[in-house]
């Protein structure tokens, strides 16, 4: 059987003049439909730019994406991206911001009410209906990060990706973050590509975690299978075995074999 | 007078269902005077101290110029000696001996026509160079230059080519606002956050849905402030200009008072110079902060 969604042999450098760097080395990693994965590596290891790369907002330097075995290399809305800092625009209201990108998506499958009543739908499914008219300056950060959630699932991406989308919330407003998010996982089924630098978060969320080595010329490391039944409890989840186990190699892996080396 | 029986009713309406101590809120309205009261006391604060500053100067000024021999006339002659000019500003008796509605009105004209060209021209021309390498490097060098010539050097130029004072006069409102215009729309587009950028790529917006959705409210704020710069400039270049062309404004209105004698014209005309291009000014705010919903500096 086909991958769903396949990086292949990515190498990715960056030259400016005649220096060259080079960020990312041979990453190859399939993903299955529906599947839930976590890259995670120390800051400057290069995963925002795989990241980019898979959304086709930078291009490998070789290598390349297969969505479906059919190779992607320019943004669009069947990789939807939930940005770090949400990026919502600020002129526009958390309705018009979910609209702006179901009008595209769905401009010839769907009547003007149909895409009204979609981008309402999937404020629901976030819990923002009721700020739908609010400006993004009105509401609290973990607010915006949901808004930004229902955007992207508003453009029915065929892979969603996150990066470090609760990097920027509160440990209270990220807990209750996560926890929607996998709620929205297991209603909905998405194929989920979630960067992070948050050790149980990559545990409690994904199904796999690929962890990175540092930079330059970061590779992927080790991949590690989370195998926790779903719907996993924060709570329950404290003493269990096998997520503790889990947690025991991500950090072993961070932290002894592949210590940040902090740049001199 | 129905409203008490009204509300004891909802409240013993409660009071059954619940069964349980319900405290009726009775809303606490301040009541109209205070709020009047208030208003008017912040418009004092605000009103107030200028017009005694205002005042104070008047004194000085009339003390000062009261004195036989004096060069100026002092407040009080200016009002007796402009009370028709001030009462009838629009009488019109043919050629330029018109009220100073007319005049002001015909140098209104003139800067709507060259501003709004300016603008139009100058987010299109700033976008360009903000959005394009090349063309920033082509063009910015040039800008750079021609920015820097006074607006009344251009005026022989424009009446050589439009052989009109009328035209002319547009056009030097028009390349004196352009440049704070094209540089500060330059500046919001190069400034526009790499995730707008973004978000408009994963969208697949358009390049014309991209530049009305998201490059004109991005630079919203830049674009508003160039637009403040231009308006004022053009106010400054008209009357320098009006001078020059002669016909009917407030410019040339000015010169003709001079070229009379009239000195209290002059202080009159001044007077109604400065509260027009105020008033530009606050329009320009005005519609900025309604455009980019307060976010924009004032």
């Amino acid at each position: 059987m086909q991958p769903y969604l396949k990086l292949d042999h990515i190498d990715k450098t960056f030259t400016r003049g005649n220096a060259s760097t080079e960020v990312l080395k041979d990453i190859n990693l399939t993903i299955e439909r529906g599947e839930y994965v976590s890259i995670i590596g120390h800051s400057g290891c290069g995963k925002s730019t795989l990241l980019n790369i898979v959304a086709g907002l930078t291009s490998a330097t070789t290598g390349g994406v297969l969505l479906e075995n059919r190779e992607v290399n320019s943004p669009g809305p069947d990789r939807a991206v939930v940005f770090q800092n949400h990026s919502l625009l600020p002129w526009l209201t958390v309705y018009e911001n979910v609209k702006l990108g179901v009008d595209k998506v769905f401009a010839s499958s769907k009547s003007r009410s149909e895409r009204d009543a979609w981008v309402m739908h999937n404020l629901n499914l976030v819990q923002m209906a009721h700020a739908k008219d609010k400006r993004p300056s009105e509401i609290s950060g973990g607010m915006k990060q949901r808004v930004g959630i229902a955007r992207a699932l508003a453009m029915e991406p065929k892979v969603l990706l996150l990066d470090e989308p609760f990097g920027a919330l509160d440990a209270l407003t990220r807990a209750h973050l996560q926890d929607s998010v996998m709620a929205l996982h297991q209603k909905l089924g998405n194929t989920i590509l979630m960067i992070t630098h948050d050790v149980d978060e990559a545990v409690l969320l994904s199904d796999r975690i690929v962890m990175m080595t540092n930079g330059p010329s970061a590779r992927i490391g080790e991949i590690l299978d989370v195998p926790l039944a779903r719907p996993r409890k924060r709570l329950e989840l404290a003493t269990n075995a096998v997520y503790l186990k889990c947690r025991q190699r991500v950090l072993e892996f961070l932290y002894e074999r592949h210590r940040f080396v902090e740049a001199a | 007078m129905n409203m008490p029986v009204m509300k004891t009713e909802a409240a013993t309406a409660v009071l059954a269902t619940n069964a349980a101590p319900v405290v009726t809120m009775t809303p606490k309205r301040p009541p109209r005077a205070d709020k009047y009261l208030k208003m008017a006391k912040e418009t004092a604060v605000r009103v107030v101290p200028p017009l005694i500053v205002l005042a104070f100067l008047m004194l000085v000024w009339e003390l000062v110029c009261r004195r036989a021999g004096s060069t100026l006339p002092p407040p009080s002659r200016v009002y007796t000696e402009t009370r028709e000019l001030i009462f009838h500003p629009f009488f019109d008796n043919g050629g330029i001996d018109k009220g100073l509605f007319w005049h002001l009105s015909a140098s209104l004209q003139r800067v709507a026509f060259g501003y709004s060209l300016a603008a139009v021209v100058g987010i299109g021309l700033g976008t360009l160079v903000g959005q394009s390498v090349w063309a920033m490097r082509g063009l910015d060098p040039i800008f750079q230059v021609l920015r820097t010539i006074p607006p009344l050097a251009w005026l022989p130029l424009s009446l050589a080519a439009f052989r009109d004072g009328h035209p002319s006069a547009i056009f030097v409102i028009f390349i004196t606002s352009i440049w704070p215009i094209i540089i500060n729309t330059a500046v919001g587009i190069r400034n526009i956050p790499q995730d707008y950028r973004n978000v408009a790529a994963v969208v697949q917006l358009s390049p014309l849905e991209f530049f009305w959705k998201i490059m004109i409210p991005a630079a919203a704020p830049y674009i508003f402030t160039g637009l403040r710069i231009g308006i004022g400039l053009s106010w400054l270049a008209i009357v320098a200009a009006e001078m020059l062309i002669g016909g009917v404004g407030i410019g040339f209105f000015i010169w003709d008072a001079w070229n009379s004698s009239h000195i209290s014209e002059i202080i009159l005309a001044l007077f109604y110079v400065g509260i027009i291009g105020f008033v530009l000014d606050r329009l320009i705010a005005g519609l900025a902060r309604i455009v980019t919903h307060g976010t924009a500096l004032n």
